[in-house]
């Protein structure tokens, strides 16, 4: 039986667009486990590093260079609020991952800072996720994750890695940091997938 | 998964609140009783769902401030205009109930470590929840492990803990940021490079530094702590909004 809690009433309504047990706030918390990473533009690269020991890397005027995307979207982060129709700017991973061979099921980005997290590289692909620089017409501020971060807005916000250095393209599947501390593996918010057996 | 991994599962359960302490004018502290609760570390969080008569339900994230050992307790602050917390401190009573889910979280916690490093606690606002657990936990076991809090708030009415932080005034700093008490030998100041040199302890003595408040504070004092010589990763940060 569910527990009611006497004389709560709330907003009492919720929106279809809002996954379960999300809140809707107007502005963009920040959830990062320690400090923000300043890395500059001039020493900024992204490097794709594949299964075989290949890598491929891209300067910043290299990735600015590449054809750009600008992807509308809500976002969803696991501490509980959701943000309806950000505007990003960056470079789709389909056009990084064309330039690789590679035959892994599986990716873990890494980033200035020492943090990482895991997906399926099908998650990175068909318009999915990005190399974002630009948020809201202006440079990614580096609380945000700037100069750039991985932006991968179907899956819980703490897939789209700040400050994101490389990923790396893996036969087997490697937990990052908060999937290793209790979090869901995949992270899915439309099927709340926020804590490790969710 | 495959692998069991360590956290024990996270499920919702029942909590019923036992007893409620005004902290100040807009915070209150509620003591929850959970059957079965797991315990927890100092530092880590709970989920808390509230469900009104009609089916509708709210969800919130907030840190547990008791220590490890004590019945699980919530200090939160109204937000005024908000959903949840109103409800939460001027609403709820002894003996209704919420739904409860954790704890979660093992990064930002904290144990006696068998090196004793020195723990330099940096709260802002009601940041200082979590941190509070800390010092609470270091108490109850008696152990000797050097921790110091220095707590940036608006203006004494502020002030959570106000008679428990008094009572360890060696080892807490209160910085008001915008109203100070009376006879107060500084004026109000934002938490600065001077002000943090002086309470902070130095690099060579390896310390682990926890930083917890709004976005802005944490922002600001996790750089100030690095350009003084911390090292990055020693330096665990939990942001509120």
């Amino acid at each position: 039986m569910a527990v009611i809690s006497r004389g709560f009433t709330g907003r009492g309504q919720t929106s279809n667009r809002l996954p379960p047990g999300q809140t809707l706030t107007t502005g963009f918390p920040v959830l990062t486990a320690g400090p923000t990473p300043h890395v500059s533009t001039a020493d900024w690269n992204f490097t794709l590093l594949t299964e075989t020991g290949t890598e491929h890397t891209w300067t910043w005027t290299e990735l600015r260079d590449l054809p750009q995307d600008s992807p509308h979207t809500d976002i969803h982060c696991v501490t509980g609020w959701s943000k309806f129709d950000t505007d990003w700017q960056g470079v789709s991973l389909d056009i990084l991952l064309a330039e690789v061979e590679t035959n892994a099921q599986f990716a873990q980005a890494y980033c200035h800072g020492g943090y990482t997290t895991n997906l399926p590289l099908a998650d990175l692909r068909g318009g999915q996720a990005w190399i974002a620089h630009t948020f809201d017409g202006a440079p990614l501020p580096a609380e945000h994750g700037g100069p750039a971060r991985l932006l991968v807005p179907h899956l819980y916000f703490w897939k789209s890695a700040k400050w994101v250095q490389g990923i790396r393209l893996l036969e087997h599947d490697q937990p990052g940091f908060w999937e290793r501390a209790g979090y869901h593996n995949y992270g899915d918010p439309w099927r709340e997938q926020r804590y490790w057996n969710d | 998964m495959t692998a069991t991994p360590p956290q024990p599962r996270v499920n919702w359960q029942a909590a019923t609140i036992t007893g409620t302490d005004a902290e100040n004018a807009r915070t209150r502290t509620l003591q929850l009783q959970v059957p079965g609760w797991p315990g927890h570390q100092a530092g880590q969080h709970v989920d808390v769902r509230l469900t009104a008569e009609n089916g509708y339900q709210a969800t919130r994230a907030y840190s547990l401030a008791g220590a490890p050992g004590e019945d699980p307790a919530l200090t939160v602050v109204r937000a005024e205009g908000g959903e949840v917390s109103p409800y939460l401190v001027d609403v709820i009573q002894t003996g209704d109930q919420v739904e409860l889910r954790g704890p979660i979280g093992g990064y930002f916690v904290w144990k006696p470590g068998p090196r004793r490093r020195p723990v330099l606690l940096l709260a802002g606002g009601s940041g200082v929840v979590p941190l509070r657990a800390m010092l609470r936990h270091r108490a109850r076991l008696g152990d000797d492990t050097p921790m110091r809090l220095l707590y940036s708030v608006r203006s004494p009415e502020q002030v959570i803990y106000r008679r428990e932080l008094a009572g360890q005034a060696d080892r807490v700093s209160l910085l008001y940021t915008r109203t100070t008490p009376p006879g107060w030998p500084r004026p109000p100041a934002r938490l600065d490079h001077t002000a943090l040199a002086g309470q902070a302890w130095p690099p060579e003595q390896a310390p682990l530094a926890y930083v917890c408040g709004p976005t802005t504070f944490v922002e600001h004092a996790a750089g100030l702590l690095t350009d003084l010589g911390y090292t990055p990763a020693d330096v665990r940060t939990e942001r509120y909004g």
